[in-house]
């Protein structure tokens, strides 16, 4: 099999563009807007009120207990159903935003739960109230527990943004599809998409490093 | 001592009671770990509690910092603040109680990501909101007293645990409480440690300062306090005067008990 090195060439703007301007706005929007809410739903599922408690239960129970192709379905081609039509882009961070939330909200959870007892005690005893000892003590060391399962959520959430193709986005694999059917080389551009998605969570996962040294200043190795 | 400084518990009135306690009671589940505690601590005054493990002295020590609330019982602060465990309030009223005192933990319990500095200052700029430059200069100032100058920007683990427990007294002191509360400070240090913490706080004690230390370092308990509680099963077994209670103690059990630490084999 020879390779058309020609198309790769001609086909990497493309590629790129669409990972620039689709997969990683996507994945970085969806992940921020996730981890906004997973760390809502981690502390109602601490909660010590038993109902609130059962709502954040019940929705990571849906999230990951449903396929995200599935969910990112319902949203775009089953809402408009019932009247509500949202457009590709916010169907599909809705979507990735809800999932992310679902998975990272028991990664927050267990990372409260990892700091020390005597972390809250110590906190109350200087004076401060249950939520300046969460704010100021408890979430810098769980934050420094959870980046790595974090990481993962985001690697994850990055490969799975291809799923958006599905509902019309604009994004890596999107266009890859399209040269693909175009040009008949279909392995040549699935390959070349898999390489730039490889590329893409390698600088992450290298990001990933440098933000746990970061955060392991303060720990005896 | 500049004004800056926290002053120990006027000294000038030793014998005014800055703390009685009367009836306290606590229990886990249909576990009784106080049964009717009573307990008076007067101005510059140190009171040890001592008594074998379980015996509830580190959750006297954990009610009079609002840690536990107590089922019963009622505690009187220097005359101005009374707080009657059996009532509703009683929750609210521990906080104004906690912020009376300070707390020593036996395993330190440090803030980790935070420096030296950051963890005495927390306290004083984030809750009792003083000028950050104020707080910075008295907790290097309280830093240099137990001597830990040149430690301000270490992180915890890069001290030894004597150095960890002295920092956890400086960050109870920042806080200008006028009591402070030691639970068993030295028991989770090296032995070759613990000499430098005890050091440290028979120095607070000889300043002045009113404290309630559990512990389990009788010939500290002989050389420093003025009043020592021998507790078991959730009650006061035997209360005194060091010389007597260590020494020539009335009860049985405290005799066996003070025996068990002195001859261990």
């Amino acid at each position: 099999m020879s390779i058309n090195w020609e198309l790769v060439w001609s086909s990497l703007g493309p590629l790129l563009t669409g990972a620039i301007f689709g997969t990683i706005p996507l994945a970085l929007a969806s992940f921020s807007l996730g981890l906004l809410l997973a760390l809502v739903v981690a502390l109602m599922r601490l909660s010590r009120n038993r109902l609130v408690s059962a709502v954040a239960r019940t929705y990571i129970s849906v999230i990951r207990g449903t396929p995200l192709l599935v969910q990112l379905f319902v949203i775009f081609y089953g809402l408009p159903s019932v009247g509500i039509t949202i457009s590709p882009w916010p169907s599909a961070i809705i979507a990735f935003s809800l999932n992310v939330g679902g998975y990272a909200a028991e990664v927050i959870r267990a990372a409260i739960l990892s700091v020390p007892k005597g972390q809250w005690e110590a906190g109350h005893t200087i004076g401060m109230s249950r939520r300046q000892t969460l704010v100021r003590i408890i979430l810098p060391q769980a934050a420094r527990v959870s980046v790595p399962p974090l990481s993962n959520t985001f690697i994850s959430l990055v490969k799975d943004t291809s799923l958006a193709s599905l509902i019309l986005v604009t994004e890596l694999f999107r266009v890859a599809q399209q040269v693909a059917a175009f040009s008949q080389e279909f392995m040549l551009l699935y390959l070349e998409a898999a390489v730039i998605y490889w590329v893409i969570c390698l600088v992450l996962a290298s990001g990933q490093s440098a933000l746990e040294k970061r955060l392991d200043r303060y720990v005896a190795h | 001592m500049s004004p800056t400084e926290p002053q120990p518990s006027d000294v000038t009135v030793p014998d005014e009671p800055l703390l009685t306690v009367t009836g306290l009671r606590k229990s886990f589940g249909h576990h009784v770990v106080l049964k009717s505690i009573d307990l008076e601590v007067r101005r510059g005054e140190v009171v040890t509690l001592i008594g074998p493990s379980g015996s509830g002295k580190t959750t006297v020590l954990r009610c009079l910092n609002g840690l536990e609330v107590p089922d019963a019982g009622v505690a009187e602060f220097a005359g101005e603040l009374t707080v009657d465990f059996a009532t509703p309030v009683a929750k609210k009223q521990v906080l104004a109680l906690r912020d009376r005192s300070a707390m020593v933990f036996q395993h330190y319990n440090l803030f980790p990501h935070k420096t030296v500095l950051e963890n005495v200052i927390e306290g004083p700029v984030q809750v009792q909101k003083r000028p950050k430059a104020d707080a910075i200069q008295e907790a290097r100032d309280l830093l240099a007293r137990v001597g830990l100058t040149g430690k301000e920007n270490s992180y915890p683990f890069e001290l030894s645990g004597g150095q960890q427990q002295r920092v956890g007294i400086v960050r109870a002191l920042a806080l200008r409480p006028q009591l402070l509360l030691f639970d068993e400070p030295t028991s989770a240090l090296d032995p070759e440690l613990v000499g430098e913490v005890l050091a440290v706080i028979k120095e607070l004690a000889d300043e002045g300062w009113t404290m309630v230390v559990v512990t389990h370092e009788l010939a500290f308990a002989r050389q420093v306090a003025d009043e020592v509680i021998f507790m078991d099963g959730g009650v006061v077994v035997e209360r005194g005067h060091p010389d007597t209670v260590l020494r020539d103690p009335r009860e049985e059990r405290t005799r066996q008990f003070v025996d068990r630490l002195l001859n261990p084999f």
